[in-house]
């Protein structure tokens, strides 16, 4: 089968500061892959670099997505051809509605995908489909984007545009991170719901609770930059169990 | 959308305006006696007014610029024309279009695309018929809506009673300049109880009657009244000789409610020196929205003298300071009365300029449970802009409830990278969190006038509409 993402021996630097150091990583579509590693390790630098970050500069290596090379791709032209981060913090946009940006963005996507731009009305009709099942109020959606939104409305708010977008590629940052009981089992049951048979996922993450929900195919460690282990669901009970220490060779 | 813009939209920039250019009369260059002479004889005007005009002359002749805010030493008074025959004055006047005020025409108005999402609000908001519906309306019920020349004409003893007394001659250099050589403006006075719930809105009239850079506008509201008026926009409104002086006097009666709106992009050799000030009695309230880009120099103040008891401000302010620019404006309200209340929100944006907020505060000894909040947010855009506040706060009764906030913030790189990770460009992501910000001065203009300010920003932004 073909790769959708390919990441061998990448090496990124923020600022001075090399952060990922020899990392390698493929996914094939309609699998879930967990990331799991302590803070620091690399994990966020990933999700940004994949994304398109402009601070995070590849220093080496290769990152292919859909058989292509992105390394130069912009973070837009990412997005229209499917890659998608939930954010560990999304950005608060005071005066931008919910709706307006979500009906902007998905236009702007659209217009890369050669898919048909909705107009208000047909664009509410979807949004009001995904959001079915999230929880949200309809007022939510004359909000501003992110702006005093508690931590489960701004996570509730990416799984959102996760239903709208459709990536091929959805990578999710703790996306359990701040979330009570309650809130983490809403949105891992929703991300379940969304995530088609073709849709790969990669959920990184500091916890297992989300892990039991989502039932990765892989399991990643990843430490100082580098992935150090990889195998099956029995490694999440491991890092449970015994921490990360054990996997430092 | 406006009448100016429509016009535009058809002719699109036809090269007939270049044929025009003479200015069939024109007075010399330069300030003198004779110069407010030669203004007052051509308007045929009554003595009071030229006495009026010589006073404010003298007065103007013995002011010194002002120390504080922007560098003005530059203005040449003698290099400037102070009146140009009315009925002239436009051809010559579009003749003169800057670059940069053509371009955004040009821009704004060439598109196809864009012609026919004109011409769709324009039918919906055909501001003609709405003048016209108006017209027979108003007159029945005594409302007059004139340019001052006219209204001086036609009504001198209101304008009489009423010019001066809330901007006095004296008051500042360029209110003094303003008021010896002023020509044009508008003239809106609303009877008793007369509600006229539709906007009146000048920018089209205007240009019709050839608004002055010395224009000298006077909004009585009587008692229990209710009127809306709007100006400016990006009608092809600009100075001559890059200055441009106005006068507002606002007289808000007991219970009346008057919305000022002005929205203006100035070419950017203007220096934009304006006094604007409302006077609000018992139980009056006023409005003020007030949004400025373009210019070399804006140096603007709107105030809000509340008089009475329980009379009520609302102030919103938006400026614009792009490369070069500096916009040093901001919000007076004078409390003189018990049970008054002020509220002030002013955003400014930088993009390569500087924006200042500098606000006053007052609120007098008798003038018990008085209520103000005062909020400034800065934008900047890149690292060359700034952004400064300088409020004073006088508060010289015991119980006064004040808020003061000031924001700044910077577009910041992971706001940006946000937007983009979803599918918009650097200039889309940015043009949002800039209507964003602006958002809260958006939502309280006329759709017409949101709508085009948002494209004004969208072109500040990023050069490109739609």
């Amino acid at each position: 089968m073909l790769h959708l993402l390919e990441i061998r021996n990448l090496h990124v630097k923020v600022g001075d500061k090399v952060i990922i150091k020899g990392l390698n990583l493929i996914i094939k579509p309609g699998e879930t892959h967990a990331l799991m590693g302590p803070n620091g390790s690399g994990k966020s630098t990933l999700s940004a670099v994949l994304a398109g970050h402009p601070s995070y500069k590849i220093t080496v290596g290769l990152l292919r997505y859909l058989g292509k090379n992105i390394i130069k791709l912009a973070p837009e032209k990412r997005a229209g051809k499917g890659l998608f981060l939930a954010f560990q913090y999304p950005q608060s946009i005071p005066g931008l509605s919910v709706e307006e940006f979500l009906r902007t963005a998905y236009n702007a996507q659209a217009e890369i995908k050669k898919n048909k731009k909705l107009n208000v009305l047909e664009f509410r009709q979807l949004l009001e489909q995904a959001m079915a099942g999230l929880k949200f109020k309809i007022e939510f959606l004359s909000r501003s984007v992110n702006d005093g939104f508690s931590g489960g409305e701004k996570k509730r708010l990416e799984i959102l545009q996760l239903a709208i977008f459709k990536p091929k590629l959805a990578i999710l940052d703790e996306i359990d991170s701040g979330l009570d009981v309650d809130a983490l089992k809403l949105v891992a049951q929703s991300v379940k719901r969304l995530v088609t048979a073709k849709m790969a996922v990669v959920v990184i993450t500091h916890h297992q609770r989300i892990l039991h929900y989502l039932k990765p195919t892989k399991v990643h460690v990843i430490m100082n930059g580098k992935i150090v282990k990889s195998g099956g669901r029995e490694l999440i009970a491991k890092v449970e169990r015994s921490g990360y220490e054990q996997f430092i060779s | 959308m406006s009448r100016p813009s429509k016009t535009i939209l058809n002719d699109k920039y036809s090269y007939g305006f270049h044929d025009s250019v003479k200015p069939v009369y024109s007075l010399s260059r330069g300030l003198s006696q004779r110069v407010v002479e030669e203004i007052s004889s051509l308007k045929a005007e009554p003595a009071w007014m030229f006495k009026l005009r010589l006073r404010a002359l003298e007065i103007f002749k013995n002011k010194p610029l002002p120390t504080w805010g922007a560098d003005l030493s530059s203005i040449d008074f003698s290099k400037i024309c102070y009146y140009v025959k009315p009925s002239e004055r436009r051809e010559s006047t579009w003749a003169e279009v800057p670059t940069k005020i053509r371009n955004t025409f040009t821009k704004l108005g060439i598109p196809q695309a864009e012609a026919k999402f004109l011409a769709g609000v324009g039918a919906q908001y055909d501001s003609e018929a709405v003048y016209h519906n108006l017209k027979t309306e108003w007159k029945k019920q005594g409302v007059i809506f004139l340019d001052m020349d006219s209204a001086l004409r036609e009504h001198p003893d209101i304008v009489k009673q009423y010019l001066g007394t809330v901007v006095p001659l004296a008051d500042n250099k360029f209110a003094s300049l303003n008021s010896a050589v002023w020509s044009g403006g508008s003239f809106v006075y609303v009877p008793r109880g007369v509600r006229v719930n539709i906007p009146i809105q000048a920018y089209f009239r205007l240009n019709a009657q050839n608004m002055g850079q010395f224009e000298r506008t006077l909004i009585i509201a009587e008692e229990g009244s209710f009127v809306h008026y709007i100006e400016g926009c990006t009608a092809p409104v600009y100075a001559v000789d890059s200055l441009h002086c106005a006068v507002v006097e606002i007289i808000a009666k007991p219970y009346s409610h008057v919305r000022y709106t002005t929205m203006q992009n100035w070419s950017t050799d203007v220096y934009n020196l304006v006094t604007k000030r409302a006077v609000a009695y018992e139980g009056a309230t006023v409005e003020w929205v007030d949004g400025n880009f373009g210019s070399k120099v804006t140096m603007k103040y709107p105030c809000v003298i509340m008089k009475e008891r329980g009379s009520r401000v609302d102030v919103l302010s938006l400026a614009f300071a792009g490369e070069g620019q500096y916009q040093d404006t901001g919000t007076k309200v004078i409390h003189l009365a018990p049970d008054t209340s002020s509220n002030i929100v002013s955003k400014s944006i930088s993009r390569g300029g500087r924006a200042s907020y500098r606000g006053l505060l007052k609120v007098a000894s008798q003038a018990l449970n008085v209520k103000s909040k005062i909020k400034c947010d800065a934008l900047l855009l890149d690292e060359k802009s700034r952004s400064d506040t300088y409020p004073t706060i006088q508060i010289n009764a015991s119980d006064a409830q004040i808020e003061h906030e000031a924001t700044v913030s910077k577009v910041g790189e992971e706001q940006l990278f946000y937007l983009r990770s979803r599918g918009l460009s650097e200039n889309e992501a940015l043009s949002m969190i800039v209507s964003g910000f602006i958002e809260p001065v958006a939502k309280e203009l006329p759709m017409e006038y949101a709508v085009e300010l948002n494209r004004l920003i969208r072109l500040e932004v990023d050069g490109s509409v739609g």
